[in-house]
């Protein structure tokens, strides 16, 4: 796969609906923060010195060891891709919506798989990014260390032993380690539980976000988890703590759903039923709608309500339903109607063969 | 981490609901139907907006922009420190600034953001008391890089061997002592 692949394929990695504890959570996420000795941070660096850093960069993932253990990085820089191409790799988690505000020398690497992403030139002049599917926070955190080690051998990071890796904004400083999980909590939110669980999380250093939100809610009941302290602890204390947390939330989430499949299964069956119906038969269809409908599916498929669904399914839906995806696929702009039209059409195609238990 | 009230964390948790009782907190004329939990530094609020007055709000800009918060945050609190320094010293000085860079402790106040490393040592006096705020903190106890860091790894690995070597001596194991000073002589060689 090459970046042309990437940016027209809904398909990425972290959607494998084969993950651990698949069920609640979506996926796991590094972030390194790393910056070359000697130089600005990127916000103020000259043109000049932001190209010297992207050479680097480019020089250092092309190595012949880094292909041998993680396999063929490609390096792209931004102003090669459509600003339609560079919101798709904003849709699929690839990149930060920061990093493609100012496409000039900026760069992306990614993996064929696209688990490894990395930002060159964002608020950092490294920002290293590991994306796998369901809870396995250990192996994505595995991955990013030994990118980061293979990274190092030719690049000179800054690093002090007081202060670890520095970073163009301190709170990132010392390990430059940002983790998270995002999953997916209808039942927790549907009882109001989240409010609580939040309150719980945020003395531990972790902060909780609602995730698609566009308006003023989190739609499609998606969330993530992530550590906000990030000196003072070691990487694998970080990634201990985030991962002890999500199963607890994991637990709650699972115990919650089953009481509420044997209290209320006529509700949440018609619930599910229902957003089949509308998935199946709108013609219209806005990108909060679908996302709603899309959070019922998840549950539709515990429930064994509908046949052919499966996590992977629902997964890729949530990317192909995002705007810049859509656009890509009709190849050109696309008013709100015409989005909404397109995208109730793909849907239509894409459950073609799911059908009513 | 230390324990107690020194964890920062920041917390938005956004709910909505179909109907409500209670009236907008703002205009008082509308149903409130999201409501909005905020955690900043343990210190919970909780606003019952309506869907207008919410939107004005741009409550979800802390949603699509996690670390821009982070970030302002960071820049008040350092922000304050410089407030307090100014009230003792003089006025009229050149702002501190990094010598590397140009970069002026004004400008990180302003942006959350520093110039370069160079700007951690220059600014070290203010960052320690902040860094300890947000990161209940000031001192990194992770990874160390292979390369760049030098001989960093080492010299922590020494230290560890000689404070394994006092419990060593202290409970008499002299056979185990004299292995772990033979470790710790090897390594000092390696650093030269
Ligand atoms: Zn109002
Ligand atoms: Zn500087």
């Amino acid at each position: 796969m090459s970046i042309k692949d990437t940016v027209n394929n809904a398909r990425t990695k972290w959607m494998e609906g084969t993950g651990p504890d698949h069920d609640v959570v979506i996926s796991s996420r590094i972030r390194l923060a790393r910056n070359i000795s000697g130089y600005p941070f990127p916000h103020f660096m000259s043109e000049e010195e932001a190209g010297e850093v992207l050479h680097a960069v480019k020089l250092a993932v092309s190595s012949k060891e880094i292909e041998k253990v993680i396999g063929a990085l490609e390096f792209t820089e931004l102003n090669e891709l459509t600003a339609v191409e560079r919101q798709i790799l904003v849709e699929k988690h690839l990149v930060s919506p920061q990093h493609i505000e100012n496409p000039v020398n900026r760069a992306v690497v990614i993996t064929p798989d696209e688990s490894v992403s990395i930002m060159v030139n964002e608020e950092d002049h490294l920002r290293i990014q590991c994306l796998l599917p369901g809870l396995q926070l250990e192996e994505t955190w595995s991955l990013a260390d030994k990118i980061d080690d293979l990274l190092e051998k030719t690049l000179d990071y800054s690093f002090s032993e007081k202060r670890g890796y520095l970073t163009s904004c301190p709170t990132n400083v010392g390990t430059g380690l940002r983790a998270s999980v995002m999953m997916h909590l209808p039942c927790l939110v549907m009882t109001k539980q989240v409010g609580k669980i939040v309150n719980t999380i945020s003395h531990l250093g972790l902060a909780v976000r609602g995730y698609y939100g566009e308006g003023t809610e989190a739609y499609g009941n998606f969330f993530q988890v992530s550590n906000q302290v990030t000196m003072g602890q070691t990487e694998e204390e970080i990634v201990k703590n985030l991962v002890t947390v999500s199963k607890q939330i994991v637990s709650q989430e699972r115990t919650i759903r089953e009481v509420i499949f044997k209290e209320s299964k006529p509700y949440l069956e018609d619930r599910i039923y229902r957003a089949f119906g509308n998935m199946n038969y709108a013609r219209m269809m806005t990108s909060e709608e679908a996302l709603k409908n899309i959070s019922d599916f998840r549950l539709g498929i515990e429930l064994g309500v509908l046949k052919g669904l499966t996590y992977d399914l629902v997964n890729e839906l949530i990317i192909l339903t995002r705007p810049a995806f859509l656009m890509k696929k009709a190849g050109r702009n696309l008013t709100p109607e015409e989005r909404d039209s397109l995208r109730a059409l793909l849907i239509r195609e894409k459950l073609s063969k799911v059908r009513i238990n | 981490m230390e324990k107690g009230g020194n964890y920062w964390g920041c917390i938005l948790v956004i709910q909505s609901s179909n109907k409500s009782e209670m009236l907008c907190e703002k205009c008082q004329k509308k149903p409130a139907t999201v409501h909005l939990t905020k955690i900043v530094n343990g210190n919970k609020t909780e606003t019952n907006l309506c869907e207008v007055c919410a939107q004005a709000e741009n409550a979800m800009g802390f949603g699509w922009k996690p670390d821009w918060m982070l970030q302002n945050i960071f820049a008040d609190l350092f922000n304050q420190t410089i407030a307090g320094n100014q009230a003792l010293s003089d006025t009229g000085a050149r702002p501190v600034h990094c010598e590397q860079c140009g970069f002026t402790e004004t400008q990180f106040a302003k942006v959350g953001k520093l110039g370069c490393p160079k700007c951690y040592t220059v600014f070290e006096n203010k960052l320690d008391p902040v860094l300890r705020r947000v990161h209940g903190n000031s001192v990194h106890t992770g990874k160390i890089p292979r390369r760049t860091g030098g001989t960093i790894s080492l010299r922590k690995e020494i230290e560890a061997l000689k404070r394994e070597l006092q419990a060593a001596v202290d409970r008499e194991e002299y056979e185990r002592a004299s292995e772990i000073r033979d470790k710790i002589r090897s390594l000092e060689n390696k650093i030269g």
